[in-house]
């Protein structure tokens, strides 16, 4: 179900979430980073998260009683109205992939679902340039727009316990590359080498939202 | 310095929380009781949110390497000092060599899971984004980025320093209790997707009693009691979340985020924990169970002014103690 209007919902007393309406899609994506940009600067706020098409911002100081809160609530919404879509001069980065094999041990599950060949998988997978829309799930990590959607796959019902740094997977319409190992319930077709977070620089995620994120074809494992 | 000498898995370097990094995909991580570690600095004279050890699974057992002061607080787990019993919630001096052990925690269905020992001057790691918490997922912060290990030698910010000693104060379980027809019991503000769920099951959330089941640790509670079914299956865009929300997945028993959960998700959300009410939950031993208390935004407010009042009335104790001159003989 899409929805008509932006929603706003509550986190407890920690944080609230601004949900854009309509599709999913950039446009929209670069109102959000927009809309951050404004709000972060806001006193009440600590920081603006910008996840898939909505925002989270933390409290700094919750407003005192319904009132307040239902000011901050208008304020976002008029905020959300005027928002002019930001789009951002992201930097290119291409990262080598090897498909299948043991990097990419879930690849026969997506050819099952898809009824597509290992080589149509990895050509419609490699061919987009994918933009990077937030970061989120663990440090470094870029949740990427545009994937075909005819490599879509589900989430996998048992999730893994542990995926390596650097895998690329798909969950559903979306595709990524994890920053660490971790628990996943994606499926992984491959892997690459990247480095994709260093709490020593500044910033410490080598992504930004905005960035792009080519995967170029290393090698076909089978 | 204070040298670990148990192999007891999971104790962790803690501070209230790494803020401001949610936009790299890094968690807040932080002490699970933040009240304990707070009101643990406050009996030090330390500065509130300097870093502590959280140690959830017994024995414990670390050695002074030289003249520390410590306070315990958190679960009450029967600390010896040598062979000297130790009372919880206090500040003792430990001496160059002597050796504390905390057991396993007591105070049968009353007890906590996890006790916070802090070090005059706090554990001095280095700050990693702004914090001295460990970053499990990340490897970053705390000692090494990891959980303790026998072996592992921590540095306390000022050991030897003169340091009042050998007061206490009432825990927060005691005087901030909260229970639902004698169930422990924390308050939760609906979040989202609530009303996206069967009114049976809103219904039986609030009614019933849920067991926090063995799959439980840092980064979420698994709750076990009657399924929670949403009305239509409901897929979610990631997006950002906070420790304390209670999330649904497909199998209709919910997880609770707590601190080291990931800083985004896309289950649908029931509800919310009130921060007022983390330490509660951080507390909350594996195989207990918890009650759910629908709150309002106001009233959940309300809760977080309780704590501070009662953190402010701690801090003012103390400072009654502090003031007193320091006999030679202490130190």
């Amino acid at each position: 179900m899409i929805a008509q209007r932006p929603s706003i919902s509550l986190l407890g007393t920690t944080a609230l979430i601004f949900e854009a309406p309509g599709e999913m899609n950039l446009t929209s994506q670069q109102r959000i980073w927009a809309l951050a940009h404004e709000t972060q600067a806001w006193p009440e706020i600590r920081e603006a998260v910008p996840g898939m098409n909505n925002l989270m911002l933390t409290f700094l100081r919750p407003p005192r009683g319904l009132g307040a809160l239902a000011a901050l609530e208008a304020r976002l919404r008029d905020a959300w109205e005027a928002a002019v879509a930001l789009p951002r001069e992201g930097r290119v980065v291409e990262l080598p992939v090897v498909y299948g094999g043991a990097g990419g041990p879930h690849m026969a599950d997506v050819v099952a679902h898809t009824g597509l060949s290992v080589e149509q998988i990895v050509e419609l997978h490699s061919a987009p340039l994918y933009p990077v829309y937030a970061l989120g799930s663990h440090p470094g990590y870029c949740y990427l727009g545009g994937m075909d959607a005819r490599i879509a796959t589900p989430r996998r019902k048992v999730p893994v316990l542990s995926i390596p740094g650097g895998a690329v997977s798909i969950g559903g319409a979306q595709t990524g590359v994890s920053a660490s190992a971790g628990p996943s319930g994606w499926n992984t077709i491959g892997s690459t080498s990247m480095c994709f977070f260093d709490p020593a620089q500044d910033p410490p995620a080598a992504l930004q939202p905005g960035d792009m994120i080519r995967f170029r074809v290393e090698g076909i494992v089978r | 310095m204070i040298e670990v000498l148990s192999s007891a898995a999971l104790a962790t370097v803690q501070d209230l929380g790494r803020t401001g990094s949610l936009r790299w995909g890094v968690g807040t991580s932080g002490a699970m009781d933040n009240l304990a570690l707070a009101a643990g600095n406050l009996l030090l004279g330390n500065a509130l949110d300097a870093a502590g050890i959280e140690v959830p699974v017994f024995p414990f057992k670390v050695r002074f390497g030289e003249d520390c002061a410590f306070a315990l607080t958190g679960a009450d787990c029967a600390a010896r000092l040598d062979d000297q019993p130790l009372l919880p919630w206090w500040v003792h001096q430990a001496r160059a060599g002597q050796v504390l052990t905390l057991g396993l925690p007591q105070g049968g269905a009353q007890r906590g899971s996890r006790a916070m020992l802090c070090l005059a001057g706090g554990v001095d790691v280095p700050e990693v984004l702004g914090s001295r918490s460990t970053q499990l997922r990340g490897a970053f912060g705390g000692y090494e980025g990891r959980a303790l290990r026998r072996g592992d030698v921590l540095h306390a910010g000022a050991a030897g320093a003169v340091c009042k000693t050998g007061f206490g104060l009432v825990p927060p379980a005691l005087m901030l209790p909260l229970q639902q027809d004698g169930v422990a019991a924390v308050r939760v503000l609906p979040a989202a997707e609530y009303l996206g769920f069967e009114p049976a099951s809103r219904a039986a959330f609030w009614a019933g009693e849920w067991k926090i089941t063995s799959q439980s640790d840092r980064y979420g509670y698994r709750l076990e009691g009657e399924a929670l079914r949403p009305i239509a299956p409901m897929e979610l865009r990631s997006h950002g979340i906070v420790p304390g929300v209670i999330q649904v997945p497909h199998s209709g028993q919910p997880i609770i985020q707590m601190r080291d959960a990931q800083p985004s998700g896309g289950y649908p959300k029931f509800g919310t924990v009130i921060e007022a009410d983390m330490w509660r939950l951080g507390q909350a031993p594996i195989g207990s169970r918890v009650r759910f208390i629908e709150t309002t935004w106001d009233e959940a407010l309300a809760a977080l002014d309780e704590v501070r009042a009662w953190l402010d009335k701690v801090a003012r104790m103390v400072e009654l103690h502090r003031g007193a001159p320091v006999s030679a003989g202490r130190h």
